[in-house]
């Protein structure tokens, strides 16, 4: 079970990398402008500089390649269906292959490569973000950025403060169910044979103290809270401040090139 | 200790419910008075009403009947709750349920950001409490990663960078191991005598009840005894026969005078060793 006393979270790797360096805030932008990048981009040339762009990122973030694609691996099934269905479904164009009603045709497989193409850059890139930018960073620069929805009642400060408590008590659950499977290991219940339903049943004797305790925890958090004069998130100040560099405003300054070239170059 | 009460608890009441709508109660026309400067210790067994002190002395609940005074307000009539929980600080028995920040020096900020300083002035106050309990080092650190003893004093630097005049430690020790333990009692005393806080110490532990300035026994909801510890101890027949324990060289006192050997009261480890010593030389 050590297993979960190194379990990974979210897969922040920490660095001073260039681009672990820009703001959090900066970055989550970043994302948006790539994908309205990604979905302006229309042909072989445009996708190419892209790709060139997230390279660019990858070799700035100075993680190794390696590393980033192994991120990726839940997302290589969904590229491959992608990749399938445009292959067989879009239809055009001159005819490569035909079998009974299923056929390739020249149209499908250019559909098919710029589809995969668009969702493995737009997985890489977002990748990048929680790769070189901690949780507790990341919760921060949503709060700042969703900041003005505050005004038409959405509870920003409070989702945040959710996710940082998230965080912080994500180690704790783990070390807690680490104890209580050993606890009932010990009382004779078998985790790993049994088939599949023997086993979903097991996994109660996990949840339900896990929750029960959780509980617990919460109430207590809550009372602990208040009494060090929490009230929401009026008035409140706060330690880590944010601030925009000139990293930021290069990042910027290339986003705004990115998209005078990309705009030049599509078809 | 001559100065102004900075807690008064008046004819204090409390209830709880429970689930069929009974009264139980906690409480019972209780009076205390804590001074400023004041180290008090305040024994009893679970159920005693002890936890439930703590919580009525920074506003958390508020008295069924009575009057429970903090400084110049009245808990149940004021609207400066938060000013009450800025100056009276509450630390919780279980170390992991009480850090809300994701590094020892976000926990200690959360605090501050409660009431507002100022990012700039927090940075100075959060390297100061920090200092303060001996954690500086751990400035960076995830929660987790720390001993028990280590989060307490994480919680302890939490509040005192609030700059509260009363520290409560509610059964703070109670999940530690006995150097976490050690390390917090002297912490505490330690803030106690130089930085003049004054520390209520809510325990099981007898053994932490020797050094302070005064012992509140608590039973079935009322003060059972009061005093000095060493009046307090004295009576150890009294004590013991409500199921509380006194500490280790207490009892053996006890009972080594209670067999004709002849040891003078006292509360220490250190002088029953001597006085045996003592004894055993003089022979």
């Amino acid at each position: 079970m050590n297993l979960l006393q190194n379990f990974p979270i979210g897969q922040y790797v920490p660095g001073h990398s260039f681009i672990h360096r820009l703001d959090p805030r900066c970055k989550l932008l970043y994302v948006l402008i790539f994908a309205v990048l990604v979905f302006m981009a229309n042909d072989g040339l445009s996708y190419a500089i892209l790709a060139l762009f997230t390279l660019l990122i990858m070799k700035g973030s100075s993680i190794s390649y390696r590393y980033i694609l192994r991120g990726l691996k839940p997302v290589w099934f969904l590229l491959a269906l992608t990749f399938l269905l445009h292959v067989l479904m879009t239809k055009g164009g001159t005819v490569y292959l035909a079998w009974g009603w299923l056929t390739v045709e020249a149209e499908g497989v250019r559909q098919a490569v710029f589809i995969s193409v668009r969702l493995a850059l737009l997985a890489l890139f977002s990748s990048l973000l929680t790769l070189t930018t901690s949780p507790l960073e990341l919760a921060d620069g949503l709060e700042r950025l969703l900041h003005p929805l505050s005004r038409v009642g959405v509870p920003v400060h409070e989702i945040a403060l959710m996710l940082t408590i998230a965080l912080r008590f994500i180690p704790t659950l783990l070390d807690e169910t680490d104890k209580i499977i050993k606890a009932q290991a010990s009382r004779g219940i078998d985790f790993e044979t049994g088939g599949l339903w023997k086993r979903l049943r097991n996994l109660v004797a996990i949840v339900v103290p896990l929750f029960v305790s959780a509980f617990r925890r919460a109430e207590e958090l809550a009372l602990a809270m208040e009494a060090r004069g929490y009230r929401g998130g009026e008035g409140r100040t706060k330690l880590r401040q944010l601030r925009f560099t000139w990293r930021d405003l290069l990042a910027f300054g290339i986003a705004l090139i990115l998209f005078a070239v990309i705009g030049w170059v599509r078809r | 200790m001559e100065s102004a009460p900075l807690i008064q608890f008046e004819n204090v009441s409390f209830y709880y419910t429970d689930e069929f709508g009974e009264k139980l109660p906690v409480l019972q026309n209780l009076n205390l008075t804590i001074a400023e400067g004041e180290f008090v210790t305040i024994i009893g067994h679970n159920g005693s009403g002890k936890s439930t002190l703590a919580k009525l002395m920074n506003a958390l609940l508020l008295p069924a009947e009575g009057e429970v005074r903090v400084g110049p307000w009245k808990t149940g009539a004021t609207q400066e709750v938060w000013k009450i929980r800025q100056m009276v600080g509450l630390v919780f028995q279980n170390p992991d349920n009480q850090i809300v920040g994701s590094t020892v020096e976000d926990d200690v900020a959360f605090g501050l950001e409660n009431i507002g300083v100022p990012p700039a002035e927090m940075r100075e106050r959060i390297d100061a409490a920090l200092k303060a309990v001996g954690m500086a080092a751990y400035a960076q650190r995830q929660p987790h990663k720390l001993s028990g003893g280590q989060k307490q004093r994480t919680a302890i630097a939490g509040i005192i960078a609030m700059r509260p005049r009363v520290l409560i430690l509610d059964e703070a020790t109670a999940m530690l191991d006995p150097q976490g333990r050690k390390e917090i009692m002297e912490l505490v005393r330690r803030l106690n005598r130089e930085a003049g806080i004054t520390v209520i110490n809510i325990s099981h532990f007898p053994e932490e009840a020797v050094d302070a300035d005064r012992v509140v026994v608590m039973r079935q909801g009322k003060i059972f005894m009061q005093g000095t510890p060493r009046n307090v101890f004295a009576d150890v027949t009294r004590l013991q026969e409500t199921g509380l324990d006194v500490p280790l060289a207490v009892r053996i006192q006890h009972y080594l005078s209670a067999n004709g050997v002849p040891i003078p009261p006292l509360l220490h480890q250190k002088e029953l060793v001597e006085e045996l010593c003592r004894l055993f030389l003089n022979r």
